[in-house]
C-alpha cells in the first residue's frame, strides 16, 4: 500500500501547481486549526469587542493594543481572527456535509447498482431528477424551511449534494459489477454486503474520492453563498460568507477591506481544493496515463 | 418520431406530477405558516378563523389534492403576504430574469465557444493557458464574490457602469426589457457578466475538450487534404461536430441560470423573481415558495424535454432507438 502511495505522490509531484495547491489547503486547515491560539481575539466573545474599534483599516492599533493586521469590521472585530474562525466554520460545514452526502450518495449508488431491478431504476430516476434540478434553491428551499443553524445547513448542503456521488458510485459500481472477480465473488456463498463491502465498494472508492474533493469545495462556496443571503448560520458566529456579507454595505463608502480580505480567504481555499481534486481526477483517469 | 415524441410527453407529465408533490410536501410539512400570518396576541377565535380560511386544517393529502385541482387551472393560490394572485406576482417578475439570464447564456456561448476552441486547437499555446486558467477560476469562484468584485471594479472605482436596480426599460407586448436602449443596456451588463461567468467557463472547458478530440478525427485530415483553410476547417466541421453537447448543455445550463440568478438578482437589486424567492423565503410566503418551485419544475422539464426532442432532430439514430444515451 505504501510503495503505490510512494508512486502515486511521484506523480503527484510532477505538478508544482498541485503541490502549491495541497501546500496552502495544508496550511489554511492548520491555521483554521489552530485559530483558538493563533487568533490575536476571540471574534465571539462580545465583551471582547469595542465599538471604538469598528471599521478601522489594517494596520490600526486598536484598544486591545495589538495591531489590527487586516483591519477591523462593523461590530469591531478584528478581521484576522474572524476570518480564522470563519474558516474553521466554512471547513466544518463543507467537510461535514462532504462526508456525509459521500456516505450517502455511496451507498445508495452502489446499493442501485448491485441490487438491480426496480430499485436500481427507482433510485437512479430520483438521482437523475435530482441532478436536474440546481441544487442552490433546493439548499435555499431546505433552509427556508428547516430554520437557521449547523444542523438544518448541513442537511440543507447534503440533500443538494448527495446525488453527485450516487451518480459516480453508481457508474464505478456497475462498471465492476460486469468484471469476472465480482461475478466469483457472487457465485461463493457469502453474503452480499460482504462483496459490496470488500470487493466493490473498495474499487469505487477513486473516483468518489475525486467527487467528494470537488463537492467539499462546493459545500463550502455553497454554505458561503448561503450565509450571504442571509440564510446560513446565525449572526453570532460568522462564517466567511457572512463576513462578506456585512462588509458589502460599507464597500460602497471605500472601506473595502471588511469583505475583500475574507473574500480572498474564501477563494483561495476554494481555488486550492478544486486545483488538488483536478489534479487527482487526472492520476486516477486510466485515459490520461502515460 | 412521433412516438418518441409521446413517450417523452409522458414522461415529463409524470416527472411534472412528482415534483409538484416533493415541493408540496417539502414546503407544507414543515412550519407552521399561521404564525407568520397573523399577529401572536390573536385571539383563539381569529386563529381558528385564519386557519380555516387558508385551509390548513384538512389533513395533507387534501391540500395537496386542492393544490393540484387548482394548479392544473393555472391557479397557484394567492400570496399570503401581498395578496396576490402568485401566478400573476411571478409572471410580473419573469422577464426581468429571463432576459438577464438569456443575456448571460449568450454571452457565454458567444465568447466561450470562440475562445474554448482557439484553447482546443492550440492546446499548449500561452493563450491557450490563459484561457484555461479563466475557466478554473470562473468554475470555483463564487458568483456572490465575482458580482462584489464587478460593483467595486466598475460601478465604484471606475464609476463606467450603474449597478443596483433594472434602470430604465421600454414596453414591449406590455412587457418592460432594458436591451433595447443604450442606458437599459449599461444597467443590464454588470448582473449580465456576473451570470454568465460560470457557463463561460463551463463552454470553454466543453468546447476546448471537443476541439481537441475532433481534430484528431479523419474528417479534420480530409478536411485539410482537401486544402480547406483552417478557418473553414474549423467553423464548418469542428464547429458543428462540437454541436451536440454543447446543445445539451447550454439547455440544461438556461436552467441553473434561472435558478443561480437568485444570487445576481439579490447583490444588483436586479427586481426579478430570484429576489422574490428570496423575499418569500425570509417572510414564509408559502404560496409564493410553492408556486415558484414548480414553474421553475415545469421549466427544468421542458427545457429537458426541448433537448431531447433537438438531439433526436440532430442525430437520426436517436429516432428510432425510442431512448436518449
Amino acid at each position: 500500500m505504501s510503495a503505490t502511495l510512494g508512486a502515486f505522490w511521484r506523480d503527484y509531484r510532477e505538478n508544482w501547481v498541485a503541490v502549491v495547491a495541497l501546500l496552502v489547503v495544508f496550511i489554511v486547515v492548520a491555521a483554521a486549526l489552530l485559530a483558538p491560539w493563533i487568533a490575536p481575539q476571540d471574534p465571539y466573545d462580545l465583551a471582547n469587542l469595542e465599538l471604538a474599534d469598528a471599521r478601522r483599516p489594517p494596520g490600526h492599533v486598536g484598544s486591545g493594543g495589538y495591531v489590527h493586521l487586516l483591519g477591523t469590521d462593523a461590530q469591531g472585530r478584528d478581521l484576522l481572527s474572524a476570518i480564522l474562525y470563519g474558516l474553521r466554520i466554512s471547513l466544518q460545514m463543507g467537510i461535514a456535509a462532504g462526508a456525509v452526502a459521500m456516505a450517502i450518495g455511496a451507498m445508495l449508488g452502489i446499493l442501485a447498482a448491485h441490487a438491480g431491478g426496480t430499485l436500481e431504476s427507482a433510485i437512479m430516476r430520483v438521482v437523475d431528477l435530482q441532478l436536474s434540478f440546481p441544487a442552490i434553491l433546493l439548499a435555499l428551499v431546505l433552509v427556508a424551511v428547516l430554520g437557521q443553524g449547523k444542523v438544518p445547513l448541513i442537511i440543507a448542503l447534503v440533500t443538494a449534494q448527495y446525488a453527485y456521488f450516487a451518480r459516480t458510485a453508481y457508474g464505478a459500481a456497475s462498471a465492476e459489477r460486469q468484471k469476472d472477480y465480482v461475478e466469483s465473488a457472487r457465485a461463493t456463498p457469502l453474503p452480499g454486503y460482504r462483496v459490496v463491502f470488500r470487493h466493490i465498494l473498495p474499487n469505487c472508492l477513486p473516483p468518489l474520492i475525486v467527487v467528494g474533493t470537488v463537492q467539499v469545495a462546493n459545500a463550502i462556496a455553497l454554505e458561503a453563498t448561503l450565509s450571504f443571503l442571509g440564510l446560513g448560520l446565525p449572526p453570532t458566529e460568522p462564517s466567511l460568507g457572512m463576513l462578506i456579507a456585512n462588509g458589502f454595505q460599507y464597500m460602497m463608502n471605500g472601506r473595502t477591506w471588511i469583505s475583500v480580505y475574507p473574500g480572498i480567504a474564501l477563494i483561495v481555499l476554494i481555488v486550492s481544493i478544486n486545483v488538488v481534486g483536478d489534479q487527482l481526477r487526472d492520476q486516477f483517469n486510466p485515459r490520461l496515463r502515460r | 418520431m412521433l412516438g418518441y415524441v409521446i413517450q417523452r410527453l409522458i414522461q415529463a407529465a409524470l416527472v411534472m406530477l412528482a415534483m409538484s408533490a416533493l415541493v408540496f410536501a417539502g414546503v407544507y410539512a414543515i412550519g407552521n405558516p399561521i404564525d407568520v400570518l397573523i399577529s401572536p396576541d390573536a385571539t383563539q377565535d381569529i386563529r381558528e378563523a385564519a386557519i380555516q380560511h387558508y385551509g390548513l386544517d384538512r389533513p395533507l393529502l387534501e391540500q395537496y389534492l386542492i393544490f393540484l385541482g387548482r394548479l392544473l387551472q393555472g391557479d397557484l393560490g394567492k400570496s399570503f403576504v401581498l395578496n396576490i394572485p402568485v401566478l400573476e406576482l411571478v409572471l410580473s417578475r419573469l422577464p426581468a430574469t429571463l432576459e438577464l439570464a438569456l443575456a448571460s447564456v449568450f454571452i457565454g456561448a458567444f465568447i466561450g465557444i470562440p475562445l474554448g476552441i482557439y484553447a482546443g486547437y492550440r492546446p499548449h499555446g500561452l493563450l491557450s493557458r490563459g484561457i484555461m486558467a479563466v475557466s478554473v477560476l470562473g468554475f470555483s469562484v463564487p458568483t456572490f464574490w465575482v458580482g462584489l468584485i464587478l460593483i467595486l471594479t466598475f460601478a465604484v472605482n471606475l464609476d463606467w457602469l450603474p449597478a443596483g436596480d433594472r434602470g430604465p426599460t421600454v414596453e414591449v407586448f406590455g412587457v418592460g426589457w432594458s436591451f433595447l436602449t443604450w442606458e437599459g443596456l449599461q444597467f443590464l451588463a454588470l448582473p449580465a457578466l456576473n451570470l454568465s461567468l460560470f457557463k463561460l467557463a463551463m463552454m470553454i472547458r466543453l468546447s476546448r475538450a471537443g476541439t481537441r478530440e475532433v481534430m484528431l478525427s479523419d474528417t479534420v485530415k480530409f478536411a485539410r487534404a482537401a486544402g480547406l483553410s483552417e478557418y473553414t476547417i474549423l467553423r464548418r466541421h469542428v464547429l458543428r461536430l462540437i454541436s451536440i453537447p454543447l446543445v445539451t448543455v447550454f439547455g440544461l445550463e438556461f436552467g441553473s441560470t434561472l435558478a443561480f440568478a437568485v444570487v445576481t438578482e439579490t447583490i444588483f437589486s436586479w427586481p426579478g423573481v430570484g429576489k422574490l424567492i428570496i423575499d418569500s423565503i425570509t417572510s414564509l410566503d408559502r404560496p409564493v415558495m410553492v408556486g415558484y418551485l414548480v414553474l421553475v419544475a415545469f421549466l427544468f422539464v421542458t427545457i429537458n424535454l426541448v433537448v431531447d426532442l433537438s438531439y433526436a432532430l440532430l442525430d437520426p439514430r436517436l429516432r428510432r432507438g425510442g431512448r436518449a444515451a
